[in-house]
């Protein structure tokens, strides 16, 4: 493969071709739907943790007037504990349980009964007339709470240690000999750090229309980061087959990662079937946060030792993550992305996966990634201090590069870690001064990214333009990216490239938008299909000439003779060919699928300027810098977007964004007005580097890039309030009751040896 | 569902009369910006809405000959930031109300509807207690008039009696040498509510402090008057040691709850923060700083 170079369109900020409609109010969300004779459903959801459901008695709901359908888990398809069924990295076995409760409610806020009604309100009527008998059960949702000896177990199936336990899951990476490795070391630090769950925050609600027609022919209208996952599961869910069921995929307002999943399709699927008549749900913000997947809670101890010189020599992880009432947190990325940066000849990382009655989490952006990254960056800054080196160099003296073997595996092939922060240390941002009260920190992160599954179709139309169909909701500016590209490739105007989103029905399968594959998976086809496009348009081209199609080239969107050996003939542009495809072969088009491989990991470093005002607790982000190996950066903007929301996300998760429980186990603030994300007032300028690295693998060399930019940020604050006024904090967020209280108590001891 | 009578009578009397005769299940509406989220949340269900918007009285800012100003009840924010003196002469009641909300927001909001909806934290009350704000409410049994600080009764309940309408507000004349400030400690730096807020409005002569009056919100279930606040400025200069009297005194007034914006503990510290930069804050502009 040949990466592409004098680009025309890659690189270039083109106007996104879905920005239109979404600045003109055009862009058709999931609850902007309406079909004729559609009806409303609502869910019953439970006021409990954690209650055994004795009975539900929905007869009273189904005799009100204008309901019409009344759904329980008896018609969720089960799917027995004993057997694992995987879909992506979803369990069957706890979606069918997590979409509506069986025996157990889990968390409050867990479904347990669904109502079609021909009005909103009469639906949420019917909610209330459902009777349901409920056994209260002791309950757990800390951590600690739940991996005592005696706490109340969600599953009594799973066992740890060969007894009944909260502790569902364990992840262990291992690399040479850690207590050999701490034996060497002159400085060893190990602090424990605690982390609240966050949600996502996308703005726009779960939401989906679903008719059911007489004969089982389903379509779905929802917001989702896939609609290939939207059908998979609710097949699963409703009996219904995949081939019956048209997922069609709406505009999306956000997802972060929150909509990998479903919670509405196939309730909404079972109440249409029964009903037989289009069935729309909309959730409200309250049932956002109460009962859809935020990110874990976590509880991490991390330990490391480096010599005098500022080699480091060994390193221990312990993460404990809150998975909800369901298997299935984010350890793998806690515990395989938090050392990968350095180049550690020792390491023990250890995830478990904790269950407790809160919602089941659901993927954020780098999912776990994050939680790790705190802990190890922040205790790496006290490394760097107790050894007086500046902490950017400490990092780049331990630096993973080209052949370094990474704890949870891979040898690293050529990467750009250096080069991030080589760019850091160099950045203005990094020498300017600060006055009183201010700090400056610094973090590194690392993110898998992923590749993974992809078909696109590309077509010529009849007028010589050009239709592009990829299979993935476009969450992050990925259609004017595949615009760039395949415009790029054809040597025409961008303009003349029609990005669209297909359904199910209408594209090869194509997995889910997440782990920052999008863009690297889908340019791949994409350009796969364009090739053979191009082909096709050179033998057109031949056969017109009378010539060997090898004797013809593609440049700015025409076909030349490829010398003048070949013959002198006038260029035949996009437009003229497509004009004579009816009588030299019929249509141009093609599709390609791929199982992608080749996403190599992504990382970035980033430096973050505070102030204090340590009267009021208040932490502000005065500056900001984020510097990324981003492979290839195909739409400077978009990527420079990934980057900023990003570092967004991370100061809210840093500084005030936290689920606050109530004694009875209820989230307290289910709303938005109380669950602190950052407002624009709330930061800076966000300033971006973007180092381009390219991705040998991959055509335009491009790497996921939406993920590592959350990665850094909470250590990168952490470690900037400790230097603005030299007290750490181990636990998120730093919000200013917690400043406040913090900087009142004197600094702990340092615990170097 | 129930249905939602909705009137919007032009008169006052017909206000009071239609709101009177529908008991408890009318609401006023206002500027809405409350009234409507509480309705959308399923908190309110009222049978009548009773719009006084039409009404003038409830719109109209007067400058009275004697000095003092009468906001009207239903006044929304971003009027009352456009009229060319108000702000002049009440600088601390006019960022109270312009904290409410958003832009948007601003738009409808008004310093009445702050205060009927007896929130311990709204913004503006804190303020307009200490401007020494009269308020003027009209019922079936006629008008009277009652101090700011006396109309919330509790989270959510004030001292107005069934079918009483608060109509307007009268702030005092001004001597030479006032002003007034208002700031609030809140986590973000917008679209959020005070987890403490401290109005004060002072008089200066010949950098004496001749007049005070200290507002407190979100410290306790209603907005308070600190009145060994203002005591202990009272007859200062401003010294350190009369602004950290008035912080104690402020701290020692102090009754809040441990809940999801902030702590006991906290909420005490910062309260007498928040009075030594407020004072600071008035004192420059009473001095035409």
């Amino acid at each position: 493969m040949n990466i592409v170079v004098n680009n025309k369109w890659i690189g270039q900020r083109t106007i996104r071709p879905d920005g239109v409609d979404k600045v003109t109010g055009r862009a058709a969300f999931a609850a902007d739907t309406a079909m004729p004779g559609m009806i409303w459903g609502k869910v019953l959801r439970s006021p409990h943790p954690h209650a055994r459901i004795r009975s539900i008695d929905t007869s009273r709901a189904e005799a009100l007037p204008g309901v019409k359908a009344v759904v329980t888990s008896r018609d969720i398809v089960d799917f027995p504990i004993e057997k694992s069924v995987m879909l992506g990295i979803q369990d069957m076995r706890w979606m069918c349980r997590n979409v509506m409760a069986r025996d157990k409610a889990l968390f409050p806020g867990h479904p347990v009964a669904a109502v079609a009604a021909t009005t909103e309100a009469i639906a949420a009527r019917a909610c209330e007339l459902i009777e349901v008998d409920y056994e209260v059960l002791p309950w757990s949702i800390e951590i600690d709470d739940a991996i005592k000896p005696d706490a109340p177990i969600l599953h009594e199936f799973n066992k740890f240690e060969g007894k009944p336990s909260n502790i569902v899951g364990t992840l262990e990476h291992k690399k040479g000999d850690i207590e050999q490795g701490f034996k060497q070391a002159d400085v060893v630090i190990e602090r424990t750090f605690t982390t609240r769950p966050v949600h996502q925050g996308y703005i726009e609600p779960h939401a989906c229309l679903i008719s059911v027609a007489a004969d089982g022919k389903t379509t779905i209208w929802s917001s989702s980061q896939g609609q290939f996952m939207v059908r998979a599961m609710t097949a699963y869910l409703t009996g219904i087959p995949q081939s019956d069921i048209r997922a069609i995929p709406a505009e999306i307002g956000g997802g972060f990662g929150g909509k990998t999943i479903v919670y509405l399709e196939p309730l909404a699927t079972l109440l249409a079937k029964k009903s037989g008549r289009p069935v729309k749900m909309v959730m409200t913000r309250e049932e956002v946060m109460r009962a859809t997947g935020p990110t874990s809670g976590s509880k991490s101890t991390v330990k490391i030792g480096a010599k005098k010189d500022g080699t480091i020599v060994a390193a221990q992880g312990t993460f404990y993550l809150q998975a909800g009432a369901f298997p299935g947190s984010p350890i793998r990325g806690a515990a395989g992305c938090s050392f990968a940066p350095y180049d550690i000849p020792n390491v023990l990382s250890v995830g478990f996966d904790v269950c407790s009655n809160r919602s089941k989490v659901a993927a954020y952006r780098a999912p776990g990634a994050p939680i790790g990254a705190y802990a190890v960056e922040c205790v790496l800054d006290e490394v760097a201090e107790s050894l007086k080196m500046d902490p950017l160099d400490f990092r780049l003296k331990n630096a993973a590069k080209q052949g370094t073997k990474a704890a949870h595996g891979p040898v690293f092939p050529r990467i750009g870690y250096v080069e991030t922060v080589e760019a850091a240390r160099n950045h203005p941002h990094y020498s300017a001064p600060l006055g009183k009260l201010q700090g400056r920190g610094v973090a590194s992160g690392f993110w898998f990214n992923a590749g993974g599954e992809s078909s696109a179709q590309v077509n010529i139309t009849e007028d010589g333009n050009v239709v592009v169909t990829t299979g993935h909701p476009d969450i992050g500016g990925s259609r004017a990216g595949i615009a760039n590209v395949c415009a790029e490739l054809l040597g025409i105007d961008y303009r003349r490239v029609s990005v669209i989103i297909g359904d199910t029905q209408t594209v090869g399968f194509s997995n889910l938008t997440g782990g920052s594959r999008v863009l690297f998976a889908s340019a791949m086809v994409v350009t796969q299909a364009t090739e053979k496009v191009i082909n096709t348009l050179r033998e057109r081209a031949a056969k017109i000439w009378e010539i060997d199609p090898e004797a013809v080239k593609w440049e700015n969107g025409a076909a030349h003779p490829a010398s003048p050996n070949a013959g002198q003939f006038e260029p035949l542009t996009l437009e003229d060919l497509a004009e004579k495809a009816p009588m030299q072969g019929g249509p141009i088009g093609a599709g390609v699928q791929l199982n992608t491989q080749g996403a190599e990991g992504g990382f970035g470093t980033h430096i973050c300027d505070v102030e204090v005002d340590i009267e009021l607790g208040i932490a502000r982000v005065i500056r900001y810098t984020a510097v990324q190996d981003v492979g290839r950066a195909v739409h400077p903007g978009y990527v420079e977007g990934q980057l900023q929301g990003g570092v967004a996300q991370g100061i809210g998760w840093a500084l005030n964004e936290e689920y606050i429980y109530r004694s009875d186990g209820k989230v307290d603030n289910p709303g938005f007005l109380d669950y602190r994300m950052p407002v624009c007032s709330d930061l800076p300028m966000i300033d971006t580097v973007l180092v381009e690295v390219p991705n040998p693998k991959h055509p335009q060399g491009v790497k996921g890039v939406g993920e590592v930019p959350l990665v850094p940020v909470m250590a990168a604050v952490a470690n900037a309030i400790y230097r603005a006024v030299g007290k750490r904090f181990y636990a998120l967020p730093m919000s200013p009751p917690k400043v406040l209280e913090g900087l009142e108590t004197p600094p702990l001891q340092q615990a170097a040896e | 569902m129930t249905d939602i009578r909705y009137v919007a009578p032009q008169t006052l009397d017909e206000a009071v009369g239609a709101y009177a005769a529908a008991g408890s299940a009318a609401r006023i509406l206002a500027g809405g910006t409350d009234l409507l989220v509480q309705m959308r949340s399923g908190a309110v269900k009222p049978g009548l809405i009773v719009d006084i918007k039409k009404i003038r009285e409830l719109t109209a800012i007067d400058e009275l000959s004697g000095g003092s100003f009468r906001v009207g009840a239903a006044v929304p924010g971003a009027v009352l930031a456009e009229h060319p003196r108000f702000g002049k002469v009440w600088p601390g009641v006019l960022e109270s109300v312009n904290l409410i909300g958003s832009t948007q927001v601003q738009g409808r909001a008004s310093a009445g509807g702050n205060l009927c909806n007896a929130s311990p934290a709204g913004d503006s009350v804190p303020a307009m207690i200490a401007a020494g704000a009269v308020v003027t409410v009209q019922g079936p049994d006629g008008r009277r008039e009652l101090d700011v600080e006396d109309v919330p009764a509790g989270p959510g309940r004030t001292n107005l009696k069934p079918g009483e309408i608060l109509v307007s507000f009268t702030l005092p004349p001004r001597p030479p040498g006032s002003s007034d400030a208002y700031l609030r400690m809140i986590p973000r730096t917008e679209m959020d509510i005070a987890v403490v807020g401290c109005g004060v409005s002072l008089t200066l002569k010949g950098g004496v402090c001749t007049h005070a009056r200290v507002g407190l919100g979100a410290v306790a279930p209603t907005a308070l008057l600190i009145e060994p606040a203002a005591q202990a400025l009272i007859g200062s200069r401003l010294d350190d040691a009369a602004i950290n009297a008035a912080a104690n005194a402020c701290r020692a007034a102090c009754r809040p709850i441990d809940d999801k914006r902030g702590t006991i503990a906290y909420r005490t510290q910062i309260a007498g923060v928040l009075l030594k930069r407020t004072a600071k804050i008035a004192a420059e502009r009473a001095q035409g700083k």
